[in-house]
Protein backbone atom coordinates (compact mmCIF):
# COMPACT_ATOMS: atom_id res chain seq x y z
CA UNK A 1 0.00 0.00 0.00
CA UNK A 2 3.05 2.21 0.66
CA UNK A 3 4.21 2.35 -2.85
CA UNK A 4 0.72 2.49 -4.42
CA UNK A 5 -0.33 5.32 -2.96
CA UNK A 6 2.93 7.36 -2.53
CA UNK A 7 4.54 6.97 -6.20
CA UNK A 8 1.80 8.32 -8.09
CA UNK A 9 1.67 11.50 -5.46
CA UNK A 10 4.99 11.82 -5.22
CA UNK A 11 5.37 13.46 -8.42
CA UNK A 12 3.07 16.25 -7.71
CA UNK A 13 3.59 16.43 -3.81
CA UNK A 14 7.13 18.16 -4.22
CA UNK A 15 6.37 21.75 -6.06
CA UNK A 16 3.61 23.53 -4.12
CA UNK A 17 4.23 22.57 -0.13
CA UNK A 18 1.13 23.91 1.79
CA UNK A 19 -1.15 24.72 -0.20
CA UNK A 20 -4.17 23.78 -2.46
CA UNK A 21 -3.31 19.87 -1.45
CA UNK A 22 -6.73 19.52 -0.32
CA UNK A 23 -8.26 17.36 -3.60
CA UNK A 24 -4.64 15.18 -2.95
CA UNK A 25 -5.42 14.13 0.12
CA UNK A 26 -8.61 12.24 -0.48
CA UNK A 27 -6.46 9.61 -1.77
CA UNK A 28 -5.45 8.78 2.00
CA UNK A 29 -9.81 7.89 2.09
CA UNK A 30 -9.07 5.30 -1.02
CA UNK A 31 -8.79 2.23 0.74
CA UNK A 32 -11.10 3.21 3.53
CA UNK A 33 -13.67 4.17 0.92
CA UNK A 34 -13.84 1.00 -0.85
CA UNK A 35 -14.50 -0.49 2.75
CA UNK A 36 -17.46 1.49 3.11
CA UNK A 37 -18.87 1.10 -0.35
CA UNK A 38 -18.02 -2.64 0.26
CA UNK A 39 -20.05 -2.98 3.82
CA UNK A 40 -22.44 0.45 3.87
CA UNK A 41 -23.29 1.64 0.45
CA UNK A 42 -23.90 -1.82 -1.02
CA UNK A 43 -26.16 -3.19 1.88
CA UNK A 44 -28.15 0.16 1.34
CA UNK A 45 -28.59 -0.24 -2.04
CA UNK A 46 -29.13 -4.24 -2.12
CA UNK A 47 -31.87 -3.21 0.86
CA UNK A 48 -33.81 -0.79 -1.56
CA UNK A 49 -33.48 -3.37 -4.29
CA UNK A 50 -35.57 -5.94 -1.85
CA UNK A 51 -37.78 -3.32 -0.46
CA UNK A 52 -39.43 -3.30 -3.63
CA UNK A 53 -39.31 -7.20 -3.75
CA UNK A 54 -41.33 -10.25 -2.54
CA UNK A 55 -38.04 -11.84 -1.14
CA UNK A 56 -38.53 -15.16 1.04
CA UNK A 57 -35.23 -17.48 1.62
CA UNK A 58 -35.55 -20.54 0.51
CA UNK A 59 -39.01 -18.86 -1.57
CA UNK A 60 -40.35 -17.03 -3.75
CA UNK A 61 -38.96 -13.47 -5.50
CA UNK A 62 -40.76 -11.64 -7.58
CA UNK A 63 -41.00 -7.67 -8.20
CA UNK A 64 -43.82 -6.15 -5.80
CA UNK A 65 -43.02 -2.46 -6.28
CA UNK A 66 -44.47 -1.05 -3.28
CA UNK A 67 -46.53 -3.34 -1.72
CA UNK A 68 -43.97 -3.96 0.78
CA UNK A 69 -44.67 -0.38 2.40
CA UNK A 70 -48.29 -0.65 1.08
CA UNK A 71 -48.30 -3.38 3.84
CA UNK A 72 -46.91 -1.41 6.23
CA UNK A 73 -49.63 1.41 6.47
CA UNK A 74 -52.06 -1.57 7.43
CA UNK A 75 -49.99 -3.83 9.48
CA UNK A 76 -50.89 -3.14 13.43
CA UNK A 77 -48.25 -5.01 14.75
CA UNK A 78 -45.44 -2.49 12.79
CA UNK A 79 -47.55 0.58 14.36
CA UNK A 80 -47.64 -0.90 17.48
CA UNK A 81 -43.71 -1.70 17.44
CA UNK A 82 -43.22 2.57 16.53
CA UNK A 83 -45.32 3.71 19.41
CA UNK A 84 -43.46 1.29 22.23
CA UNK A 85 -40.09 2.18 20.46
CA UNK A 86 -41.00 6.14 20.68
CA UNK A 87 -42.32 5.13 24.22
CA UNK A 88 -39.14 3.06 25.28
CA UNK A 89 -36.89 6.32 23.62
CA UNK A 90 -38.21 9.00 25.91
CA UNK A 91 -38.16 7.02 29.06
CA UNK A 92 -34.40 6.13 28.21
CA UNK A 93 -33.02 9.26 26.80
CA UNK A 94 -34.71 11.46 29.59
CA UNK A 95 -33.40 9.33 32.86
CA UNK A 96 -29.93 9.13 31.78
CA UNK A 97 -29.59 12.56 30.71
CA UNK A 98 -30.92 13.71 33.90
CA UNK A 99 -29.13 11.24 36.00
CA UNK A 100 -25.84 11.97 33.76
CA UNK A 101 -26.02 15.73 34.30
CA UNK A 102 -26.25 15.05 38.40
CA UNK A 103 -23.42 12.95 37.94
CA UNK A 104 -21.75 15.07 36.48
CA UNK A 105 -21.81 17.69 38.46
CA UNK A 106 -20.90 15.86 41.22
CA UNK A 107 -17.69 13.84 39.19
CA UNK A 108 -16.65 17.61 38.05
CA UNK A 109 -15.96 18.28 41.71
CA UNK A 110 -12.53 17.09 43.63
CA UNK A 111 -12.90 14.66 46.24
CA UNK A 112 -10.64 12.08 47.17
CA UNK A 113 -11.20 8.63 45.53
CA UNK A 114 -12.83 10.76 42.22
CA UNK A 115 -10.51 8.68 40.05
CA UNK A 116 -11.79 4.98 41.15
CA UNK A 117 -15.33 6.30 42.04
CA UNK A 118 -15.39 7.19 37.88
CA UNK A 119 -13.89 4.13 36.37
CA UNK A 120 -16.24 2.34 38.53
CA UNK A 121 -19.00 4.31 37.49
CA UNK A 122 -18.32 3.99 33.83
CA UNK A 123 -17.91 0.54 33.67
CA UNK A 124 -21.62 -0.23 32.76
CA UNK A 125 -20.82 1.43 29.50
CA UNK A 126 -18.29 -0.60 28.43
CA UNK A 127 -18.85 -4.08 29.62
CA UNK A 128 -20.73 -6.81 27.24
CA UNK A 129 -23.89 -5.59 26.63
CA UNK A 130 -25.06 -9.27 26.47
CA UNK A 131 -23.10 -10.28 29.53
CA UNK A 132 -24.46 -7.61 31.69
CA UNK A 133 -28.07 -8.46 30.19
CA UNK A 134 -27.58 -11.70 31.60
CA UNK A 135 -27.06 -10.77 34.97
CA UNK A 136 -30.22 -8.12 34.92
CA UNK A 137 -32.16 -11.05 33.90
CA UNK A 138 -30.64 -13.11 36.68
CA UNK A 139 -31.47 -10.52 39.24
CA UNK A 140 -35.45 -10.23 37.68
CA UNK A 141 -36.25 -13.55 38.71
CA UNK A 142 -39.39 -13.22 40.27
CA UNK A 143 -38.93 -15.75 42.57
CA UNK A 144 -35.26 -16.08 43.49
CA UNK A 145 -34.41 -13.34 41.85
CA UNK A 146 -31.87 -10.44 44.20
CA UNK A 147 -33.94 -7.16 42.87
CA UNK A 148 -37.63 -8.70 44.51
CA UNK A 149 -35.40 -9.94 47.82
CA UNK A 150 -34.74 -6.18 48.43
CA UNK A 151 -38.04 -4.73 47.57
CA UNK A 152 -39.24 -7.30 49.89
CA UNK A 153 -36.83 -6.57 52.61
CA UNK A 154 -37.50 -2.77 52.99
CA UNK A 155 -41.18 -3.21 52.94
CA UNK A 156 -42.46 -2.96 49.38
CA UNK A 157 -44.18 -5.60 47.17
CA UNK A 158 -42.44 -7.31 44.43
CA UNK A 159 -42.21 -6.75 40.92
CA UNK A 160 -43.12 -9.08 38.20
CA UNK A 161 -40.26 -7.04 36.22
CA UNK A 162 -39.99 -7.97 32.80
CA UNK A 163 -42.59 -10.88 33.17
CA UNK A 164 -45.48 -8.42 33.00
CA UNK A 165 -46.35 -6.45 29.98
CA UNK A 166 -46.90 -3.37 32.04
CA UNK A 167 -43.45 -3.04 34.08
CA UNK A 168 -41.04 -4.36 31.01
CA UNK A 169 -40.48 -1.38 29.50
CA UNK A 170 -39.40 0.32 32.27
CA UNK A 171 -37.30 -1.98 33.62
CA UNK A 172 -35.70 -2.45 30.04
CA UNK A 173 -35.38 1.40 30.70
CA UNK A 174 -34.16 1.09 33.95
CA UNK A 175 -30.60 -1.23 32.59
CA UNK A 176 -30.45 1.62 29.66
CA UNK A 177 -30.30 3.84 32.44
CA UNK A 178 -27.44 1.84 34.35
CA UNK A 179 -26.20 1.23 31.29
CA UNK A 180 -25.71 4.79 29.74
CA UNK A 181 -25.77 7.52 32.22
CA UNK A 182 -21.97 7.42 31.83
CA UNK A 183 -22.06 8.21 28.51
CA UNK A 184 -24.01 11.13 29.13
CA UNK A 185 -22.15 12.30 32.21
CA UNK A 186 -18.54 12.28 30.69
CA UNK A 187 -20.52 14.38 27.77
CA UNK A 188 -21.43 17.27 30.02
CA UNK A 189 -18.06 16.09 32.29
CA UNK A 190 -16.36 17.75 29.47
CA UNK A 191 -18.30 20.68 29.17
CA UNK A 192 -18.21 21.24 32.85
CA UNK A 193 -14.26 21.23 32.58
CA UNK A 194 -14.50 24.40 29.76
CA UNK A 195 -16.18 26.52 31.57
CA UNK A 196 -15.47 29.75 32.65
CA UNK A 197 -14.96 30.67 36.74
CA UNK A 198 -15.38 34.18 36.62
CA UNK A 199 -19.48 34.05 36.19
CA UNK A 200 -19.70 32.14 40.34
CA UNK A 201 -16.83 34.16 41.92
CA UNK A 202 -19.74 36.71 40.66
CA UNK A 203 -22.65 34.68 42.17
CA UNK A 204 -20.78 33.87 45.41
CA UNK A 205 -20.07 37.73 45.82
CA UNK A 206 -23.72 38.23 45.51
CA UNK A 207 -25.01 35.77 47.93
CA UNK A 208 -26.23 32.73 45.68
CA UNK A 209 -26.88 29.63 46.65
CA UNK A 210 -25.82 26.25 44.92
CA UNK A 211 -28.87 25.17 43.48
CA UNK A 212 -29.25 28.98 42.03
CA UNK A 213 -25.72 28.72 40.80
CA UNK A 214 -26.37 26.02 39.10
CA UNK A 215 -29.92 26.83 37.52
CA UNK A 216 -28.85 29.98 36.10
CA UNK A 217 -25.05 29.80 35.28
CA UNK A 218 -23.68 25.72 35.31
CA UNK A 219 -26.52 24.39 33.32
CA UNK A 220 -27.10 27.53 30.34
CA UNK A 221 -23.43 27.18 29.98
CA UNK A 222 -23.33 23.38 30.02
CA UNK A 223 -26.02 23.33 27.84
CA UNK A 224 -24.62 22.67 23.92
CA UNK A 225 -23.14 19.32 25.38
CA UNK A 226 -26.44 18.23 27.05
CA UNK A 227 -27.94 18.26 23.69
CA UNK A 228 -25.13 16.61 22.26
CA UNK A 229 -25.59 13.69 24.64
CA UNK A 230 -29.46 13.95 24.23
CA UNK A 231 -28.90 13.63 20.26
CA UNK A 232 -26.66 10.39 20.58
CA UNK A 233 -28.77 8.72 23.45
CA UNK A 234 -31.90 9.37 21.32
CA UNK A 235 -30.10 7.33 18.28
CA UNK A 236 -28.80 4.76 20.71
CA UNK A 237 -32.36 4.26 22.23
CA UNK A 238 -34.19 4.18 18.93
CA UNK A 239 -31.73 1.33 17.79
CA UNK A 240 -31.41 -0.64 21.38
CA UNK A 241 -31.59 -4.25 20.48
CA UNK A 242 -29.27 -6.04 22.73
CA UNK A 243 -30.39 -6.19 26.16
CA UNK A 244 -34.25 -5.94 24.78
CA UNK A 245 -33.54 -9.02 22.62
CA UNK A 246 -31.49 -10.75 25.25
CA UNK A 247 -33.47 -10.03 28.57
CA UNK A 248 -37.25 -10.00 27.29
CA UNK A 249 -36.99 -11.03 23.91
CA UNK A 250 -39.55 -8.62 23.14
CA UNK A 251 -42.07 -10.41 25.39
CA UNK A 252 -44.20 -10.90 27.40
CA UNK A 253 -46.22 -11.32 24.45
CA UNK A 254 -44.91 -8.81 22.16
CA UNK A 255 -45.02 -5.97 24.72
CA UNK A 256 -41.62 -4.90 24.63
CA UNK A 257 -40.81 -5.60 20.59
CA UNK A 258 -39.61 -2.60 19.14
CA UNK A 259 -39.06 -1.88 15.52
CA UNK A 260 -35.71 -3.24 16.07
CA UNK A 261 -37.13 -6.49 17.24
CA UNK A 262 -40.03 -6.91 14.89
CA UNK A 263 -37.12 -6.32 11.99
CA UNK A 264 -35.00 -8.84 13.64
CA UNK A 265 -37.88 -11.84 13.82
CA UNK A 266 -38.87 -10.45 10.38
CA UNK A 267 -36.26 -11.40 8.54
CA UNK A 268 -33.92 -14.07 10.99
CA UNK A 269 -37.45 -15.49 11.99
CA UNK A 270 -39.94 -15.35 9.19
CA UNK A 271 -36.78 -14.93 6.66
CA UNK A 272 -39.04 -12.36 4.59
CA UNK A 273 -36.49 -10.60 3.45
CA UNK A 274 -38.63 -8.12 1.35
CA UNK A 275 -40.81 -6.72 3.97
CA UNK A 276 -38.00 -6.65 6.11
CA UNK A 277 -36.20 -4.21 3.98
CA UNK A 278 -39.10 -2.09 3.96
CA UNK A 279 -39.04 -1.63 7.77
CA UNK A 280 -35.53 -1.16 7.25
CA UNK A 281 -36.24 1.90 5.27
CA UNK A 282 -38.79 3.20 7.22
CA UNK A 283 -36.98 2.72 10.60
CA UNK A 284 -34.00 4.39 9.03
CA UNK A 285 -35.99 7.35 7.82
CA UNK A 286 -37.60 7.75 11.42
CA UNK A 287 -34.51 7.91 13.11
CA UNK A 288 -33.05 10.15 10.61
CA UNK A 289 -36.31 12.45 10.70
CA UNK A 290 -36.31 12.25 14.78
CA UNK A 291 -31.87 13.24 14.97
CA UNK A 292 -32.43 16.08 11.92
CA UNK A 293 -35.24 17.57 14.43
CA UNK A 294 -32.71 17.22 17.55
CA UNK A 295 -29.76 19.13 15.27
CA UNK A 296 -31.82 21.86 14.66
CA UNK A 297 -31.88 22.24 18.08
CA UNK A 298 -28.11 22.18 18.45
CA UNK A 299 -26.23 25.29 18.01
CA UNK A 300 -22.91 25.42 18.72
CA UNK A 301 -20.75 22.03 19.42
CA UNK A 302 -19.52 20.37 16.20
CA UNK A 303 -19.50 16.85 17.44
CA UNK A 304 -21.13 13.46 16.72
CA UNK B 1 -22.11 42.14 49.63
CA UNK B 2 -25.71 40.26 51.03
CA UNK B 3 -25.87 37.41 53.27
CA UNK B 4 -23.13 37.59 56.05
CA UNK B 5 -22.26 34.52 57.78
CA UNK B 6 -20.49 34.34 60.55
CA UNK B 7 -17.02 31.71 59.94
CA UNK B 8 -18.86 28.60 62.11
CA UNK B 9 -22.19 28.62 59.74
CA UNK B 10 -19.43 29.17 56.77
CA UNK B 11 -18.15 25.34 58.03
CA UNK B 12 -21.33 24.05 59.01
CA UNK B 13 -22.48 24.26 55.43
CA UNK B 14 -19.23 23.34 53.64
CA UNK B 15 -19.16 20.09 55.77
CA UNK B 16 -22.99 19.48 54.93
CA UNK B 17 -21.72 19.90 51.41
CA UNK B 18 -19.24 17.21 51.65
CA UNK B 19 -21.39 15.01 53.14
CA UNK B 20 -24.25 15.16 50.53
CA UNK B 21 -21.45 15.15 47.95
CA UNK B 22 -20.27 11.67 49.58
CA UNK B 23 -23.60 10.26 49.88
CA UNK B 24 -24.44 11.50 46.20
CA UNK B 25 -21.36 9.48 44.64
CA UNK B 26 -22.57 6.42 46.57
CA UNK B 27 -25.60 6.58 45.37
CA UNK B 28 -24.74 7.06 41.36
CA UNK B 29 -21.57 4.17 41.61
CA UNK B 30 -23.33 1.88 43.81
CA UNK B 31 -25.96 0.55 40.80
CA UNK B 32 -22.53 -0.11 38.81
CA UNK B 33 -20.85 -1.56 41.46
CA UNK B 34 -23.37 -4.17 43.18
CA UNK B 35 -23.83 -5.37 39.80
CA UNK B 36 -21.06 -6.64 38.68
CA UNK B 37 -20.18 -7.93 42.82
CA UNK B 38 -23.25 -9.56 42.20
CA UNK B 39 -22.19 -11.38 38.94
CA UNK B 40 -18.88 -12.10 40.88
CA UNK B 41 -20.92 -13.86 43.95
CA UNK B 42 -23.06 -16.09 41.70
CA UNK B 43 -20.33 -17.11 39.62
CA UNK B 44 -18.29 -18.24 42.93
CA UNK B 45 -21.52 -20.14 44.48
CA UNK B 46 -22.88 -23.56 43.86
CA UNK B 47 -25.84 -24.22 42.26
CA UNK B 48 -27.63 -24.44 45.94
CA UNK B 49 -27.01 -21.54 47.46
CA UNK B 50 -27.78 -19.49 43.92
CA UNK B 51 -31.08 -20.76 43.78
CA UNK B 52 -31.35 -20.06 47.94
CA UNK B 53 -33.99 -17.53 49.18
CA UNK B 54 -33.14 -15.18 51.21
CA UNK B 55 -30.50 -15.30 48.53
CA UNK B 56 -27.07 -15.91 49.66
CA UNK B 57 -24.56 -13.07 49.19
CA UNK B 58 -21.28 -14.42 50.39
CA UNK B 59 -19.69 -16.99 48.67
CA UNK B 60 -19.14 -19.41 51.08
CA UNK B 61 -16.65 -21.43 50.16
CA UNK B 62 -16.44 -19.78 46.82
CA UNK B 63 -16.04 -22.38 44.17
CA UNK B 64 -14.38 -21.96 40.82
CA UNK B 65 -16.59 -24.80 39.49
CA UNK B 66 -18.68 -22.62 37.53
CA UNK B 67 -15.72 -21.59 35.81
CA UNK B 68 -13.96 -25.14 35.10
CA UNK B 69 -17.61 -26.02 33.49
CA UNK B 70 -17.50 -22.95 31.11
CA UNK B 71 -14.68 -24.18 29.93
CA UNK B 72 -14.95 -28.03 29.90
CA UNK B 73 -18.43 -28.63 28.95
CA UNK B 74 -19.17 -25.03 26.47
CA UNK B 75 -15.68 -25.38 24.97
CA UNK B 76 -15.28 -21.61 25.61
CA UNK B 77 -11.84 -21.97 24.37
CA UNK B 78 -12.30 -22.00 20.91
CA UNK B 79 -15.21 -18.95 21.24
CA UNK B 80 -12.79 -17.05 22.91
CA UNK B 81 -10.39 -17.91 20.24
CA UNK B 82 -12.69 -16.40 17.35
CA UNK B 83 -13.63 -13.20 19.60
CA UNK B 84 -9.69 -12.53 19.51
CA UNK B 85 -9.29 -13.60 15.57
CA UNK B 86 -12.78 -11.45 14.83
CA UNK B 87 -11.62 -8.69 17.05
CA UNK B 88 -8.19 -7.76 16.46
CA UNK B 89 -8.41 -8.56 12.67
CA UNK B 90 -11.10 -6.06 12.72
CA UNK B 91 -9.90 -3.53 14.45
CA UNK B 92 -6.08 -3.85 12.77
CA UNK B 93 -7.72 -3.44 9.19
CA UNK B 94 -10.01 -0.48 10.24
CA UNK B 95 -6.55 1.47 11.95
CA UNK B 96 -5.02 0.29 8.01
CA UNK B 97 -8.00 1.62 6.23
CA UNK B 98 -8.61 4.27 8.74
CA UNK B 99 -5.65 6.34 9.92
CA UNK B 100 -4.83 7.19 5.99
CA UNK B 101 -8.25 8.34 5.66
CA UNK B 102 -8.89 10.19 8.73
CA UNK B 103 -5.79 11.96 7.91
CA UNK B 104 -7.08 12.90 4.28
CA UNK B 105 -9.94 13.89 5.68
CA UNK B 106 -8.77 16.17 8.65
CA UNK B 107 -6.33 17.51 6.25
CA UNK B 108 -8.94 18.48 3.32
CA UNK B 109 -11.48 19.43 5.26
CA UNK B 110 -14.21 17.64 4.09
CA UNK B 111 -17.23 18.20 6.32
CA UNK B 112 -19.44 15.81 3.95
CA UNK B 113 -17.57 13.33 5.31
CA UNK B 114 -18.60 13.83 8.87
CA UNK B 115 -22.18 13.86 7.14
CA UNK B 116 -21.48 9.88 5.79
CA UNK B 117 -19.98 8.96 9.25
CA UNK B 118 -23.49 10.54 10.82
CA UNK B 119 -25.39 8.50 8.32
CA UNK B 120 -23.13 4.99 9.85
CA UNK B 121 -23.55 5.86 12.98
CA UNK B 122 -27.55 6.30 13.06
CA UNK B 123 -28.38 3.12 10.83
CA UNK B 124 -29.04 0.38 12.58
CA UNK B 125 -26.99 -2.67 12.68
CA UNK B 126 -29.66 -5.33 11.60
CA UNK B 127 -30.03 -2.92 8.46
CA UNK B 128 -26.59 -3.82 7.44
CA UNK B 129 -27.19 -7.50 7.91
CA UNK B 130 -30.04 -8.35 6.01
CA UNK B 131 -28.00 -7.64 2.72
CA UNK B 132 -25.04 -9.16 3.81
CA UNK B 133 -26.21 -12.21 5.15
CA UNK B 134 -28.06 -13.30 1.92
CA UNK B 135 -24.55 -12.03 0.05
CA UNK B 136 -22.48 -13.90 2.47
CA UNK B 137 -25.09 -17.01 2.29
CA UNK B 138 -24.48 -16.81 -1.95
CA UNK B 139 -20.98 -17.01 -1.75
CA UNK B 140 -20.70 -19.43 0.53
CA UNK B 141 -19.16 -17.83 3.60
CA UNK B 142 -21.49 -18.61 6.31
CA UNK B 143 -20.32 -20.48 8.80
CA UNK B 144 -16.43 -19.14 8.69
CA UNK B 145 -15.28 -15.98 10.23
CA UNK B 146 -14.57 -14.33 7.48
CA UNK B 147 -18.45 -12.46 7.13
CA UNK B 148 -17.86 -11.57 11.05
CA UNK B 149 -14.25 -9.72 10.39
CA UNK B 150 -16.06 -8.07 7.17
CA UNK B 151 -19.00 -7.04 9.24
CA UNK B 152 -17.46 -6.03 12.20
CA UNK B 153 -16.00 -3.18 10.20
CA UNK B 154 -19.27 -1.76 9.92
CA UNK B 155 -18.51 -0.40 13.38
CA UNK B 156 -14.56 -0.57 13.52
CA UNK B 157 -14.06 1.61 10.59
CA UNK B 158 -16.35 4.65 11.32
CA UNK B 159 -14.82 4.38 15.17
CA UNK B 160 -11.30 4.96 13.64
CA UNK B 161 -11.65 7.19 11.00
CA UNK B 162 -13.98 9.75 13.40
CA UNK B 163 -11.12 9.36 16.15
CA UNK B 164 -8.46 10.21 13.79
CA UNK B 165 -9.93 13.25 12.39
CA UNK B 166 -10.28 14.73 15.43
CA UNK B 167 -6.57 13.71 16.40
CA UNK B 168 -5.68 15.08 13.01
CA UNK B 169 -7.20 18.29 13.47
CA UNK B 170 -5.64 18.93 16.48
CA UNK B 171 -2.13 18.32 15.45
CA UNK B 172 -0.27 21.69 14.48
CA UNK B 173 0.52 20.87 10.67
CA UNK B 174 3.91 22.99 10.69
CA UNK B 175 5.97 20.19 10.88
CA UNK B 176 4.21 17.82 7.93
CA UNK B 177 4.75 21.76 5.90
CA UNK B 178 8.39 21.51 7.09
CA UNK B 179 8.61 17.98 5.71
CA UNK B 180 6.78 19.46 2.12
CA UNK B 181 9.16 21.88 2.13
CA UNK B 182 11.86 19.79 2.34
CA UNK B 183 10.77 17.65 -0.63
CA UNK B 184 8.89 14.69 1.30
CA UNK B 185 6.32 13.46 -0.71
CA UNK B 186 2.82 14.07 1.17
CA UNK B 187 2.54 10.32 2.36
CA UNK B 188 6.51 10.53 3.87
CA UNK B 189 4.76 13.85 5.73
CA UNK B 190 1.65 11.24 6.63
CA UNK B 191 4.25 7.96 7.52
CA UNK B 192 6.72 10.04 9.23
CA UNK B 193 5.61 12.98 10.50
CA UNK B 194 1.68 13.20 11.39
CA UNK B 195 1.45 9.57 12.18
CA UNK B 196 4.22 9.03 14.99
CA UNK B 197 2.61 12.40 16.83
CA UNK B 198 -0.96 10.90 16.45
CA UNK B 199 0.36 7.74 18.09
CA UNK B 200 -1.96 8.69 21.23
CA UNK B 201 -5.17 9.10 18.66
CA UNK B 202 -4.43 5.81 17.68
CA UNK B 203 -4.23 4.14 20.92
CA UNK B 204 -7.57 5.60 21.56
CA UNK B 205 -8.94 4.56 18.40
CA UNK B 206 -7.64 0.92 18.75
CA UNK B 207 -9.06 0.45 22.11
CA UNK B 208 -12.59 1.61 21.23
CA UNK B 209 -12.89 -0.13 18.08
CA UNK B 210 -11.49 -3.16 19.82
CA UNK B 211 -14.04 -2.88 22.62
CA UNK B 212 -16.94 -2.43 20.53
CA UNK B 213 -15.94 -5.22 18.06
CA UNK B 214 -15.84 -7.28 20.99
CA UNK B 215 -18.63 -6.45 22.72
CA UNK B 216 -20.66 -6.76 19.45
CA UNK B 217 -24.01 -9.33 19.63
CA UNK B 218 -26.26 -8.92 16.58
CA UNK B 219 -23.65 -9.75 13.87
CA UNK B 220 -22.59 -12.34 15.78
CA UNK B 221 -26.29 -13.99 16.35
CA UNK B 222 -26.81 -13.89 12.92
CA UNK B 223 -23.81 -14.74 10.95
CA UNK B 224 -22.00 -17.35 12.90
CA UNK B 225 -22.49 -20.93 12.70
CA UNK B 226 -21.66 -23.49 15.57
CA UNK B 227 -18.15 -23.52 15.34
CA UNK B 228 -17.92 -20.13 14.61
CA UNK B 229 -19.83 -18.06 17.48
CA UNK B 230 -18.06 -15.01 19.54
CA UNK B 231 -17.96 -14.98 23.54
CA UNK B 232 -21.27 -12.81 23.12
CA UNK B 233 -22.88 -15.33 21.26
CA UNK B 234 -21.46 -18.29 23.12
CA UNK B 235 -22.92 -16.98 26.11
CA UNK B 236 -26.25 -15.84 25.13
CA UNK B 237 -26.44 -19.91 24.05
CA UNK B 238 -25.11 -20.90 27.27
CA UNK B 239 -28.81 -19.35 28.45
CA UNK B 240 -30.93 -20.70 26.09
CA UNK B 241 -30.02 -24.46 26.17
CA UNK B 242 -28.96 -25.45 29.73
CA UNK B 243 -32.17 -24.13 31.14
CA UNK B 244 -31.32 -22.14 34.70
CA UNK B 245 -28.13 -22.44 35.67
CA UNK B 246 -27.05 -19.47 37.30
CA UNK B 247 -23.78 -20.31 38.51
CA UNK B 248 -22.51 -21.60 35.04
CA UNK B 249 -24.19 -18.53 33.57
CA UNK B 250 -22.29 -16.09 35.21
CA UNK B 251 -19.09 -17.22 35.15
CA UNK B 252 -19.48 -17.55 31.40
CA UNK B 253 -20.52 -13.85 31.44
CA UNK B 254 -17.66 -12.41 33.52
CA UNK B 255 -15.08 -14.46 31.32
CA UNK B 256 -16.83 -12.66 28.24
CA UNK B 257 -16.47 -9.11 29.79
CA UNK B 258 -13.25 -9.70 31.70
CA UNK B 259 -10.76 -8.42 29.03
CA UNK B 260 -12.99 -4.93 28.56
CA UNK B 261 -13.34 -4.30 31.99
CA UNK B 262 -9.70 -4.70 32.31
CA UNK B 263 -9.12 -2.68 29.49
CA UNK B 264 -11.32 0.25 31.71
CA UNK B 265 -9.30 -0.02 34.57
CA UNK B 266 -5.89 0.69 32.78
CA UNK B 267 -6.80 2.90 29.51
CA UNK B 268 -9.39 4.57 31.81
CA UNK B 269 -7.76 7.74 30.23
CA UNK B 270 -7.49 7.19 26.23
CA UNK B 271 -11.14 5.57 26.23
CA UNK B 272 -12.84 9.08 28.34
CA UNK B 273 -10.61 10.93 25.64
CA UNK B 274 -11.89 8.66 22.90
CA UNK B 275 -15.87 8.81 23.71
CA UNK B 276 -16.32 12.15 24.77
CA UNK B 277 -14.71 13.19 20.97
CA UNK B 278 -17.76 12.55 19.71
CA UNK B 279 -19.70 9.48 21.72
CA UNK B 280 -19.14 7.19 19.13
CA UNK B 281 -20.51 3.51 19.55
CA UNK B 282 -20.95 0.80 17.14
CA UNK B 283 -23.84 -1.67 15.79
Amino acid sequence: MDGAISAPLARRAVRRPGQNYARRYWAFAIPAGIVVITVMVFPWLFTLFMSVHDWHIGGTRSWAGLANYAHLLDDERFQTSILRTLYFTALSVAAPVVLGIAAAVCFHRNFPGRGIARTIFIMPMMATPVAVALVWTMMFHPQLGVLNYLLTSVGLPPSEWVYNAGTVIPTLVMVETWQWTPLVMLIVLGGLASLPTDPYEAAILDGANGWQMFRHITLPLVWPFVVVALVIRTIDALKAFDTIFVISGGGPGSASETINLLLYLTAFNYYDMGYASAIVVVFFLLILAITLVLLRVRQREKWL
Amino acid sequence: MRGRRTSGEYRLRRVAGRVGLYLSVIVLVSPALLVFLWMLSLSLKNEVDNMAFPPVFIPNPPTLDNYVQVFAQNDFLSYTINSVIVSFSATFLALAVGVPAGYGIAKSRATKAALLILIARITPGLSYLIPLFLLFQWIGLIGTLTPLVITHLVITVPIVVWVMIGFFEGLPGELEEAALVDGATIWQAFRYVAMPLARPGITVAMILSFIFSWNNFIFGVVLAGRETRTLPVAVYNVLTFEQVSWGPLAAAALVVTAPVLLLTLLMQKEIIAGLTTGGVKGG
